[in-house]
């Protein structure tokens, strides 16, 4: 059976149907607009939200050290976490099972206890030695200091964030060296790389794709676990919050105000982490993923514009 | 074991109660093209990562280039050789593997330079200059810039002899470079491999492409079973094998 027009043109005819219809979409962008329009109405009616302290006090002095407290502590903690997380993880691929078996040791103590605990430990070290020095095991020791002269409250914090850090970290980047294929270190050391070189240039590169996804979660985990240092007395930015509205009662509008600044430097983050990802991925897709601007570039000139490596 | 460019006596290896090589005896003269032939797990490929100390053998003795692989002979006693020792004489010997293995972070230059910069401390613009050479050499100087990701098989392969070659190997071992690739691009590489043969690079080439092994090949070696069942020239032991096991092989790979 041919119709006449396949004879005319050559080509069958578009396909022209009505579309399906999706009824419980509609119901469900319904009940959605309802609960945001009464979300919009509280938050513009509800006096209780006491949107003027948040006005006066987003960028206040205090506040702003604060967030200026929980970036550094963010930052330090992950970057001594990641540092101690690949030489555990590294450890425990060891052959040597001493060796693994302290790396094992170490994530299980500080994976197996609540961040809290470790904290307030670490404020609380001085109770256990008095002084800290230099020298001989179980042997003579030179000197001598007061250890809360040198662990301080910030060093203590530091010290529990990113020893607890590093634990969890082992387990990313463990799992990450263990995705990269067997025949990539064989290659590696069939050209005379040493098993040092091969972890650098060869393997760790290519976990990094599987790393550092976890490693944004955790980044933005350690953002919001640095509110756990106020406890012990840092001023960081929910404690300065604290501080506030422990004086004017304004409860409400300072923890708005912590809100705000955490979900932006969340935010950021993601959009960094969104990079990183894009930068580890070149040569494992055929294609990388276009960056914002790319996008919108695309969509301004059509599909003329070169998307993919470069 | 004077002039011989691998000798093996009596090499045996085991993977736990696995017994793969039973007593392998070979040798390879500098300048010859030898190909291992013979059935699945012979321990062919098996043998081929013992040269370079991929595997460790546990019996016998194997030498390369007159010197022993992964071990130090003082008096009657063995040492074992340091990571940086073994790492030393790997640099004399490429390896091609089935699966190209190249590093795909890298570009197929970054490929082929990582090794030279990194373990021989060459100068990058010197590296990359006899980069360029070796790609034109395999066919494919215009994909200096690709990922392995962006190349065929069988270009990924021809990157992965230039990288093997960059590293100026006194002998090169393929593990069935040819077996992960597609029928029609199995010749380009075929092509490489015999321009590499000729240019009297010292070759051992575990293959299936019997057709190969008898117009390159000098010796044709038969394995099965972690033994050297018959070895000659191609001319002997393809055309008038005369065990009944090399018969049998080549009777279903012909």
């Amino acid at each position: 059976m041919t119709s006449p027009d396949n004879v005319v043109t050559g080509r069958p005819e578009n396909i022209r149907a009505v579309p399906v219809r999706h009824p419980g979409r509609w119901v469900a962008i319904a009940v959605i607009a309802v609960l945001a329009a009464m979300l919009v109405h509280m938050l513009f009616t509800n006096p209780n939200l006491e949107w003027h302290s948040v006005r006066k006090y987003l960028f206040s002095h205090i506040i702003l050290r604060g967030v200026w407290m929980t970036i550094k502590l963010t930052v330090l903690s992950m970057a001594i976490g990641i540092v101690l997380g690949v030489v555990a993880a590294v450890m425990r691929l060891s052959e040597n099972p001493v060796v693994r078996s302290a790396a094992w040791l170490y994530v299980w103590f500080f994976r197996g206890t609540p961040l809290l605990v470790q904290i307030i430990g670490w404020f609380s070290i001085s109770l256990l030695f008095k002084t800290l020095a230099f020298g001989v095991p179980f042997g003579p020791h030179f000197g001598g200091e007061n250890t809360n002269k040198l662990i301080s409250l910030f060093v203590s914090a530091l010290l529990a964030l990113s020893l607890n850090e590093g634990a969890y970290m082992s387990e990313i980047v463990r799992a990450g060296i263990l995705a990269v294929d067997e025949g990539q270190s064989e290659a590696a050391q069939a050209l005379g790389m040493t098993k040092l070189q091969t972890m650098r240039r060869v393997v760790l590169p290519q976990a990094m794709r599987v790393i550092v996804p976890p490693t944004g979660n955790e980044t933005n985990g350690m953002l919001k676990n640095t509110s756990l240092a106020s406890t012990v007395g840092i001023f960081e930015l929910l404690r300065s919050s604290e501080a506030i509205y422990n004086a004017n009662y304004q409860t409400i509008g300072l923890l708005i105000v912590a809100v705000i600044w955490y979900l932006a430097m969340t935010s950021i983050l993601q959009v960094g982490q969104f990079y990183i990802e894009r930068y580890y991925g070149r040569g494992s897709t055929r294609t990388v993923a276009l960056t914002p601007i790319q996008r919108a570039r695309l969509a301004v000139m059509g599909n003329h514009g070169r998307g993919g490596y470069g | 074991m004077t002039g011989l460019m691998v000798d093996a006596q009596r090499v045996h290896k085991s993977f736990g109660a696995n017994e793969v090589l039973k007593g392998i005896d070979f040798q390879v003269t500098p300048g010859q093209v030898v190909c291992l032939l013979g059935p699945s797990g012979s321990g062919k490929s098996t043998f081929l990562r013992c040269i370079n100390h991929l595997e460790k053998i546990n019996a016998g003795r194997l030498f390369v280039d007159g010197e022993l692989v992964g071990y130090r002979q003082q008096g009657d006693k063995l040492h074992e050789l340091s990571e940086k020792d073994v790492a030393r004489k790997r640099t004399e010997i490429g390896m091609v593997f089935q699966h190209f293995n190249l590093f795909p972070h890298m570009t197929a230059m970054g490929n082929i330079v990582e090794a030279p910069c990194q373990v021989k401390n060459e100068p990058k613009a010197e590296a990359r200059q006899r980069a360029t050479e070796l790609l034109a050499k395999v066919g494919l100087a215009d994909k200096a810039n690709a990922y392995p990701r962006q190349l065929s098989g069988g270009q990924q392969q021809r990157v992965a002899i230039a990288r093997a070659l960059a590293m100026r190997p006194k002998l090169m071992l393929f593990d069935e470079p040819t077996s992960a690739l597609d029928p029609e691009l199995v010749g380009d590489v075929l092509a490489v491999m015999k321009d590499l043969a000729k240019s009297g690079m010292p070759m051992i080439v575990v293959t299936h492409e019997i057709g190969f092994a008898r117009e390159v090949a000098d010796t044709v070696v038969f394995m099965d079973g972690g033994v050297v069942v018959e070895q000659g020239p191609p001319s002997e032991i393809i055309s008038n094998p005369r065990h009944e096991r090399t018969k049998a092989f080549l009777s279903q790979v012909l």
